[in-house]
């Protein structure tokens, strides 16, 4: 199994580590709802070491990039960051990842772990076959390493050991600055719903950043979180996990990524997509929560009328609200906000409502969430 | 940091617990090393009173955040109680795995099951090797 630079950290604070897609990850420290709650009302620091970052500079990057990604990528600026999907030619989702701007034709894709070498590949492919020869590609995931600061007390504590202003940097934004004095690059963002950044640093000095935040953050609470809680927190706030949630078979508009895909401009997966807007898609990705007593998980089956009709795709106990939450495929007449269905739990049958997404919004919204991130 | 085991009861190499209450019914539960191993217990589907299991068959549902586990039945039975306490707080089984934290009784139809089921210092003896 691979290990990140702080495996031995968490062995250390007694983390219970576990296989995650080939790499042993702390699940927990403590356990999964308190390390939830500390992350929602003071901060948790995450180690995203094992997802991954890829490169993509030189002349033609730009074009490249808008070839290959759903997202239009025109006007971004050096700073900012955006959400994208790269689309097989049939319009499924290969990745969700993150485009960062560092420079004039030079972008960092930050990709899921699970799918990084099948998008490393992918990319080297089109840029040979497609003709961009001046395209460089390089995988940097053994030489960056990544730490998330999640919640709403994560400025007071970064802001300690940073000296950029960053209260001024803006949501999807990013700067290269040091942490510590050592060259590090801050985006705010993350993957839990609350005010937040994501820290990429060498990888040989990832430990010294942890060691000294962790310190940093005692008198505010802060607390190192593992994968178990980093899923609950994602799901509450309504956020899609790729292998779990969608994949190479399923499209941006049959769940919540609509809004990534740009039909105006050429790119792999694009024709598929088009005709697909406009024929309508036949399912859709909702949240549900659960009134009857029981928790729904990935694979259960839905039910309307007793015909089996849609699937579950992620489900939990929602330690912020207390009940049941998931998200399920189901026919797009079933979609609609209010709409009832039954998921089938062992032997039994529970009744589920669609609602509106997400299940938890953190209360002082630092940016908007559905404005264009 | 697991607790004592009691002598009192045995135990299977599942992780479930049973005691010999002396009027023909047994109490079951899961081991302290279960309840840490799933923690955050969030729900608990309890068996049907008059359900009829057999020996290592599954008799309950219990669900932490993370994962379902099945709780298999350590004796051959008839449900006779199910702890409806634990409807509410399920919680109780992490924190008194075993005492408030039971799951349900049963009326043995095979009492000498009991002996083929692990004692406590076996039990302890079959975690250690399975941890390594």
């Amino acid at each position: 199994m691979n290990k990140t630079p702080l495996y031995n950290r968490h062995v250390a604070l007694g983390a219970r580590i576990i296989d995650f897609g080939g790499w042993a990850m702390p699940v927990q420290y403590t356990n999964v709802i308190e390390e939830h709650l500390t992350t929602r009302s003071a901060a948790g620091l995450f180690d995203i070491c094992h997802m991954g970052e890829i490169d993509v500079k030189g002349k033609g990057a730009f074009d490249f990039l808008q070839h290959v990604l759903s997202r239009n990528i025109d006007g971004q600026k050096i700073g900012q960051m955006k959400l994208s999907v790269l689309a097989t030619e049939e319009g499924g989702i290969m990745d969700d990842l993150t485009v960062y701007l560092l420079g004039e034709n030079h972008y960092r894709l930050v990709t899921n772990a699970s799918t990084k070498e099948r998008d490393y590949a992918w990319l080297l492919q089109v840029k040979d076959e497609k003709g961009f020869p001046q395209v460089e590609i390089t995988d940097e995931t053994a030489v960056i390493g990544k730490l998330d600061l999640q919640g709403p007390r994560s400025e007071n504590i970064l802001q300690q050991v940073v000296p950029a202003n960053l209260h001024s940097l803006k949501y999807y934004h990013f700067i290269e600055t040091q942490v510590l004095n050592i060259p590090a690059l801050v985006s705010r963002s993350g993957y839990t719903g609350e005010d937040g950044f994501e820290i990429y640093a060498p990888h040989d000095r990832i430990g010294e950043i942890w060691d000294r935040l962790l310190q940093a953050g005692v008198d505010y609470g802060l607390k190192p979180i593992g994968l178990g809680a980093r899923d609950t927190l994602r799901l509450e706030s309504g956020m899609m996990l790729h292998g779990n949630d969608m994949d190479e078979t399923i499209t941006p508009y049959e769940v919540v990524y609509g809004w990534v895909v740009n039909l105006e401009k050429d790119f792999i997966g694009r024709d598929a997509l088009a005709k697909q807007f406009s024929e309508g898609v036949k399912r859709k990705l909702v949240g549900f929560t659960m009134w009857e007593r029981g928790i729904a998980r990935h694979g259960y089956k839905v039910f309307k009328d007793g015909t089996e009709v849609g699937i579950v795709t992620s489900g939990t106990h929602s330690p912020t609200l207390e009940k049941a939450i998931g998200l399920a495929f189901v026919p797009v007449e079933l979609s609609k906000p209010g709409t009832t269905f039954d998921i089938q739990i062992r032997n039994h049958f529970a009744a589920a409502q669609v609602v509106s997404m997400p299940f938890y919004k953190k209360e002082k919204q630092y940016v908007f969430f559905n404005t264009f991130i | 940091m697991s607790k004592v085991n009691p002598t009192d009861r045995r135990y299977t190499k599942e992780h479930e617990w049973v005691i010999d209450n002396g009027d023909g019914t047994v109490t079951i539960g899961i081991t302290d090393h279960a309840q840490e191993l799933l923690t955050d217990i969030v729900f608990v589907e309890l068996p049907e009173i008059g359900k009829q299991v057999k020996q290592l068959e599954a008799v309950a549902v219990v669900e932490s955040v993370k994962s379902v586990s099945d709780v298999y039945s350590p004796v051959t039975g008839e449900v006779s109680e199910a702890n409806q306490k634990l409807e509410k707080s399920p919680e109780l089984i992490n924190h008194d795995p075993y005492g408030k934290g039971w799951i349900a009784k049963l009326k043995m139809a095979q009492p000498e099951e009991l002996q083929s089921l692990l004692d406590a210092s076996a039990y302890e003896a079959f975690i250690a090797a399975e941890e390594h």
